[in-house]
């Protein structure tokens, strides 16, 4: 079976160590999270985690059935990059001085949508969100240049089509 | 804690008391009537320990000699009484030596629930005397577990492991507790957990995949039913056994689902697996509809996937989702407890037989028996072995005893030769092939039916893994039968260095002991036998015995066990030998 990217998409309650309990279901199967964002959901008191994976959909599958049966996890889902909207974000500190001496840097700067967050006299900070292919474009564009320090973080996605997950939870409290 | 039950029945939300933690968990454990626990005690634990002396008449402890014993007696306690099991041990070195018990109970799906004492909460993280992160360790060997740093989290959180190790698909909770959670107080009040939100332990029956199931089932021509340890844990037995007689089916177990149904039944057919029966293995690939029920395709039982069961229309009866296409991906999946979805499909079956097909299952027994079973059973050479001793205890137990086995070729050996009467009685370590398993096991197993013989069958490798446990057996005077059959090898990877690694005995010859002197050593009964004259009365004396009793058997030293799937073929290439 083909390997692709898939996003994975986990509801939860917000305790301790469930992180290193999902995380520990992708190391048993000998599987790389490429990336990995946990933040707050569209619902009050539940997490969720945004996991991305190179590998094949039945694997995909089995994980995620996995995932879903850790005591608190309330759903998990699976997508395609074509099902979701999907981005990463990006910091680059660089040096302020490169501002006046490389014109090329502003070009960038304008051409790649991205955003001067702060400006000291040493550095300034330039954010930029997007698909991961264009966070690359602009990371290769400014490397020759010298970057001070660079980070992106994980894939955040929403699905294109609705999640039943607010449905699925209220039915979960009711049966309780 | 007579105050709270009083006011209990008085008013809708009972009356707080102000205990300490420690002694908050004993009455958990009361309200969920545990009476028994298996424990080792040591520093971060000793709150608890102390309340425990203050409750023995209550709350029996049984002091196991190593903490891996008090997980493996608390399997055995719960595999045979279908009630939790609950073990107890100290922070750090106390807590790591549980995470055998809790792999096998996860594997093997056994409710248990371990209590570990934890450094107090100022020092976690500070590598402090006997500081490990057991919650760490433990994740992926657990169903659910939990660090608890205040004594008011103690009873819902308790609750909740008795509700989770139970429920569903059954598995090990470890709940890990704080020094200062321990000595703190609280106001104690109990109530059962009936939920949890996010987790949901039995899927809903979907009726119309039943009814398509029915319509398989009752136009085969060939049907045949795989059952696993999932009918013994929903306390599906009644049903199964309904379904096989109404629709004549033929049906073979895996060693979890061993004695579900009597092992004389005309339509149990026997074991499947790597060295189960001939006909059950090879009969898999010539059936056309293959029910599975309550078991989850192990790669002992399929061999070979891409060979498995292709020219049949699989149903998976399966209580946990995460098991449907794990490893066979089947044309219908019945989700939900057998007992609900049997009942629901029973109905919708019509009354049938095979016997052609069933003739078949006989045929191939013939050949195994000629084969394998006649030579293992009724030997003409000289030296013993340890299919005749098994014999042995049948005769003597008339098929009542509950069997518990270590792991190796005298599991093997007693999984195919034991007869059973009744239900829950062949405690094994399926899954994890725990050595070491056996032994504590039938200490939880004779505690958790008292009134039944309970005979521990291991073999001389896996016995000294965990021969402390002698202690025990000896301290309370349990009645446990203890039978070592000694081939003074670690016989089952000796067979595989003699077929795959050409004989080449690496490390698996063994020079034993005299396990009678060590026997002795605890004051219970013991013999030897090397001879085949001396075998029958020495089992009959032993299974007459009311005290612990160890018998030692001398058998053959390079015997195999056949019939066998070399690892990675087809359960069609099973070889006679």
């Amino acid at each position: 079976m083909e390997k692709q990217w898939y996003t994975i998409s986990v509801y939860s309650e917000n305790s301790v160590g469930l992180l290193n309990r999902i995380s520990g279901i992708f190391l048993k199967r000998h599987i790389n999270i490429e990336s990995l964002n946990v933040s707050k959901s569209e619902i009050e008191h539940v997490s969720k985690f945004t996991i991305v994976v190179f590998t094949t959909e039945d694997w995909t599958r089995k994980i995620v059935v996995q995932i879903e049966k850790q005591i608190e996890v309330i759903k998990a889902f699976y997508h395609t990059d074509d099902e979701t909207i999907f981005q990463e974000s990006a910091l680059f500190k660089i040096r302020s001085s490169l501002l006046f001496d490389e014109p090329q840097i502003q070009n960038a700067i304008k051409e790649s949508n991205s955003k001067i967050v702060t400006v000291h006299r040493e550095f300034f900070v330039l954010a930029k969100t997007g698909r991961r292919h264009e966070i690359d474009e602009m990371h290769d564009r400014l490397e020759p240049f010298g970057i001070m320090q660079f980070v992106r973080s994980g894939r955040i996605a929403v699905t294109k089509a609705e999640m039943p997950i607010t449905e699925l939870l209220e039915k979960f409290q009711l049966d309780n | 804690m007579e105050t709270l039950k009083a006011t209990e029945k008085n008013s809708k939300k009972p009356t707080a008391v102000r205990i300490t933690g420690a002694e908050a968990i004993i009455h958990c454990l009361l309200e969920e009537g545990v009476d028994l626990i298996y424990g080792y005690p040591g520093g971060a634990i000793m709150p608890v320990y102390d309340e425990l002396y203050k409750f023995q008449d209550k709350l029996t402890h049984v002091l196991t000699r190593h903490e891996q014993g008090a997980t493996h007696a608390a399997q055995g306690y719960a595999r045979v009484s279908g009630r939790v099991g609950v073990a107890m041990a100290t922070s750090g070195p106390g807590a790591t030596n549980l995470v055998t018990g809790l792999a096998d109970a996860q594997i093997d799906s056994t409710p248990i629930i371990c209590i570990t004492g934890q450094v107090p909460r100022h020092l976690l993280g500070s590598d402090a005397f006997q500081e490990t992160d057991i919650v760490g360790i433990s994740t992926p060997v657990t169903k659910w577990n939990y660090q608890i740093t205040k004594a008011s989290e103690i009873p819902e959180i308790l609750a909740r492991a008795f509700y989770i190790a139970k429920s569903g698909r059954p598995g090990p909770v470890l709940i890990d507790i704080t020094k200062n959670a321990q000595f703190d107080e609280l106001d104690f009040t109990y109530e059962k957990c009936t939920g949890v939100r996010s987790y949901k332990p039995v899927p809903e029956p979907d009726v119309s995949a039943i009814e398509s199931a029915a319509e398989l089932i009752n136009n085969a021509k060939r049907p045949y039913i795989v059952w696993g340890q999932g009918i013994i844990l929903g306390g599906a037995e009644q049903e199964l056994q309904e379904l096989i007689e109404k629709a004549g089916i033929p049906a073979a177990w895996t060693i979890m689902g061993e004695s579900a149904i009597d092992t004389a039944h005309p339509l149990n057919v026997g074991m499947v697996g790597m060295h189960g029966n001939y006909g059950p293995n090879v009969l898999t690939n010539e059936c056309d509809v293959l029910l599975a029920i309550g078991m989850r395709f192990d790669d002992r039982v399929t061999g070979k996937l891409d060979t498995y069961a292709k020219q049949a229309k699989v149903v998976h009866f399966e209580i946990d989702p995460a098991e449907v296409g794990k490893n066979v991906k089947p044309d219908i999946a019945i989700l939900g407890n057998c007992k609900e979805t049997l009942a629901l499909l029973l109905p919708k079956i019509k009354e049938n037989s095979h016997e052609e097909w069933k003739k078949e299952f006989d045929k191939k027994y013939e050949e195994e028996f000629a084969a394998v079973i006649q030579n293992d059973l009724h030997p003409t050479k000289p030296g013993l072995t340890m299919g005749e001793v098994i014999e042995e205890i049948n005769k003597a137990s008339e098929h009542e005893a509950v069997i518990v086995t270590d792991v190796g070729q005298h599991q093997m050996i007693a999984c195919r030769y034991a007869k059973f009467k009744q239900s829950k009685s062949n405690i094994t370590s399926g899954g994890l092939g725990t050595m070491g398993f056996a032994l504590p096991a039938a200490i939880g197993a004779k505690q958790g039916a008292p009134e039944r013989e309970v005979v521990a069958i291991i073999g001389d490798g896996g016995y000294q893994m965990t021969i402390q446990e002698l202690g025990v057996i000896f301290q309370h005077q349990l009645a446990v039968k203890i039978v070592v059959l000694n081939n003074d090898h670690l016989g089952m990877v000796r067979q595989w260095q003699e077929l795959f690694f050409e004989s080449r005995y690496a490390s698996t010859v063994m020079t034993n002991p005299d396990f009678v002197k060590i026997a002795e050593g605890y004051h219970i009964k013991s013999k030897r036998v090397t001879e085949r004259s001396e075998l029958s009365s020495a089992v009959q004396e032993m299974m007459a015995s009311k005290d612990p009793y160890f018998l030692e058997v001398q058998v053959e030293k390079e015997d195999n066990v056949f019939p066998m799937i070399p690892s990675g073929a087809s359960v069609s290439d099973i070889r006679l030998k």
